[in-house]
């Protein structure tokens, strides 16, 4: 009972940032009509940011942190959009498609020519002291990591709900034409939306990578889990992107303890097409119209 | 006409002195896991062998020719290793060091067994000497020879009835996982635990969890670097009591350094540690690395030194740049330090080129391996 319990919680708390990642998926899905391939790339890179402020400037953990964050918001998130998602995409979301593809491509070969191809440790921001939780012993930093993760979602959940800014980018998302009619500042909120984007991806980098090591080819499979996570869930809801995170997480440790380890990998994939043949939607999905 | 001949001497001058200079160079290929999951190990590899080769050319070099090391990235894809170690070849390489990879090595060691030309390697996997090529020779010890070094650790100090193993599903991992299971049969201890995961895996929670269940008294872990660093970071998290003891890998620097305090306490069997500064040699190469690379070597770095200057050593006593001869004379060949005072300790090959010396157990304490023991060669 206890590995079971052990199980559960160590899957929330990964499955609750493959969550993080794979709302990125819907937010960039909603704005711009387009899937950003370059997500996994978007949660190696802020990792990166935050080494080179402490090794190369010399800052303190936490000041390194918030560097991060902020080059993470202007590279990812406004550079982005000026340079890549607004001159492409009046040439149609396929051709983004793949610019984000390309995008990924040159991200994490720029880390690993600049930086290295060694994975580099990346310290926690919460202590790793194992707690026991009915026989179960898991870390401090797992359980911070599911509660700021799910805090997260449930913050940007009332924001997109109730605030005026919020019902702005819903309405962008779901028809930037009438939004427009109605005086709503489409491109503001368009750019908000690759904003908060960015900053969730830093966000999932900055708990994730004291686990993963901070490695150049972290966003592979980051990127792809996410992508699965935000099909299984729905990739027009925020709470569908949430629950397929969790689903992912939960189920690929529960297979790889119960199952097979070896096969693990393969999970999402099966549970991927399990959901496009059975629900296309999505677990949470709704077949017409967007929101964000 | 006057100006004709001067074009023409000119050229044969030029053309000479090429060709001098192209006598007088011997060139080394350096093939290694320089980017992708092998890139701690390869990197170091190929650090290591920089210091031998400048040492080397400081001599004199390799008969009186100088050394010009070439290097060339496997991105840890074997496919890939196999084709730049022909074409390290191709390109004049009179002896190979690398790779690094047993699956690489698998693969590449067919092209330099076919080209007759010496490959010095630092891949543990035991099936790399059992498949009768002449021309293949280790750099430390493989898990048939290391893993089974440790059984006594295991039987007397550790006095186990029960024990878990935890391995990575590539060549590497399975040649270790094999040989240590067939060696707690003989020595009366039951494997309780058998848990295999995948190269570049990044969550251990299961693989943890199934190992905590089962409460073996110890638990081998036979994983790549980064992997074991991992798998360390979530044992901890865990807090999985029992001691955590592997061959080589578990204990190095970047392992250690990746891990940070989840390190701290594993023991491990090592062919050969930089932290063994009383043997001469190792502390002085180990002074020089930190010198020229801002960081401390780990065995990678030592066997690709050793290989080096093993290269030099075997071409010198047989007299000629011959891969046959070469081979020959490495067969069943001992090396003491004392004689060959770079080969760091007394060394021997056998006729598979297996390489056999004194190894060491070290302990993760205060963030640095230490030895603990010294194990006879086998």
């Amino acid at each position: 009972m206890s590995q079971l319990l052990q199980v559960l919680l160590s899957g929330l708390a990964t499955g609750s940032i493959y969550a993080l990642v794979a709302i990125g998926f819907t937010l960039v899905w909603q704005a711009a009509q387009t899937v950003n391939f370059a997500q996994g790339e978007f949660v190696m890179l802020p990792a990166f940011f935050v080494l080179v402020a402490m090794g190369y400037f010399g800052l303190p953990f936490l000041p390194a942190l918030l560097v991060g964050l902020v080059l993470s918001v202007l590279v990812l998130g406004v550079l982005f959009k000026k340079l890549i998602a607004e001159p492409i995409l009046p040439h149609g979301g396929i051709t983004l498609i793949i610019a984000t593809m390309a995008l990924g491509i040159f991200l994490k070969e720029s880390v690993k020519e600049f930086y290295s191809a060694e994975a580099q440790p990346f310290p926690s921001i919460f202590p790793n002291d194992p707690i026991d939780i009915f026989g179960a012993v898991v870390s401090l930093q797992d359980l911070f990591n599911l509660a700021i993760s799910l805090g997260v979602v449930v913050v940007l959940t009332l924001f997109l709900n109730r605030t005026r800014t919020g019902r702005c980018m819903q309405a962008t998302a779901q028809n930037p034409a009438v939004a427009e009619i109605l005086g709503v500042d489409v491109k503001r909120m368009i750019l908000y939306t690759f904003l908060i984007n960015a900053a969730l991806a830093a966000l999932a980098s900055f708990l994730i990578t004291p686990v993963y090591l901070a490695k150049f080819s972290n966003g592979e499979t980051l990127g792809l889990i996410a992508f699965i996570a935000a099909i299984v869930g729905g990739f027009n809801q925020i709470r569908g992107a949430l629950v397929g995170g969790l689903l992912i997480g939960v189920l690929d440790n529960l297979t790889a303890t119960y199952v097979t380890a070896q096969y693990r990998a393969a999970l999402p994939l099966v549970l991927l097409i399990v959901i496009i043949m059975l629900r296309p939607q999505g677990l949470m999905g709704t077949s017409e119209g967007r929101s964000v | 006409m006057y100006r004709k001949y001067l074009l023409a001497v000119t050229t044969a001058v030029l053309t000479a002195t090429g060709a001098a200079q192209a006598q007088e160079t011997m060139k080394l290929g350096m093939v290694a896991e320089l980017s992708g999951p092998g890139a701690p190990a390869g990197t170091n590899w190929r650090d290591g062998i920089k210091i031998a080769v400048e040492e080397i050319n400081a001599d004199g070099g390799i008969l009186q020719n100088k050394v010009e090391l070439i290097e060339y990235d496997t991105q840890t894809d074997p496919q890939v290793s196999r084709a730049l170690v022909q074409k390290a070849i191709d390109e004049g390489a009179f002896a190979i060091l690398g790779t690094i990879y047993s699956g690489s090595t698998m693969v590449n060691m067919l092209v330099a067994q076919q080209n007759s030309t010496p490959q010095f390697v630092g891949s543990e996997a035991p099936s790399i000497v059992e498949k009768g090529n002449p021309f293949v020779y280790r750099t430390s010890s493989g898990a048939q020879k290391g893993v089974p070094a440790l059984t006594a650790y295991f039987t007397d100090t550790l006095k186990a009835k029960k024990v878990g193993v935890a391995w990575v599903n590539n060549e590497f991992g399975k040649g270790g996982r094999d040989v240590f299971v067939e060696e707690m049969k003989k020595a009366g201890i039951e494997v309780i635990a058998d848990v295999a995961s995948e190269q570049a895996q990044t969550d251990y929670a299961a693989d943890v969890s199934k190992l905590k269940e089962a409460n073996p008294e110890a638990v081998f872990v036979y994983m790549n670097q980064e992997e074991s660093a991992r798998f360390l970071i979530e044992a901890k998290k865990q807090a999985l009591p029992m001691p955590l003891i592997g061959e080589v890998t578990l204990t190095e620097a970047k392992v250690i350094e990746l891990a940070g305090a989840a390190a701290e306490g594993a023991i491990a069997h090592v062919g050969v540690t930089a932290t063994a500064t009383d043997v001469p040699g190792i502390g002085d190469f180990a002074k020089k690395f930190e010198e020229t690379f801002k960081r401390k070597p780990t065995h990678d770095a030592i066997k690709g030194y050793v290989g080096a200057w093993t290269t030099k050593y075997v071409t010198e006593l047989v007299g000629e740049a011959d891969g046959e001869a070469f081979a020959e004379k490495m067969h069943g060949l001992c090396l003491k330090a004392a004689d060959y005072p770079k080969i760091l300790l007394d060394t021997c090959w056998d006729e598979n080129g297996e390489m056999s010396r004194p190894s060491f157990m070290v302990q993760v304490k205060d963030g640095a391996p230490v030895v603990i023991d010294t194990v006879p060669a086998n």
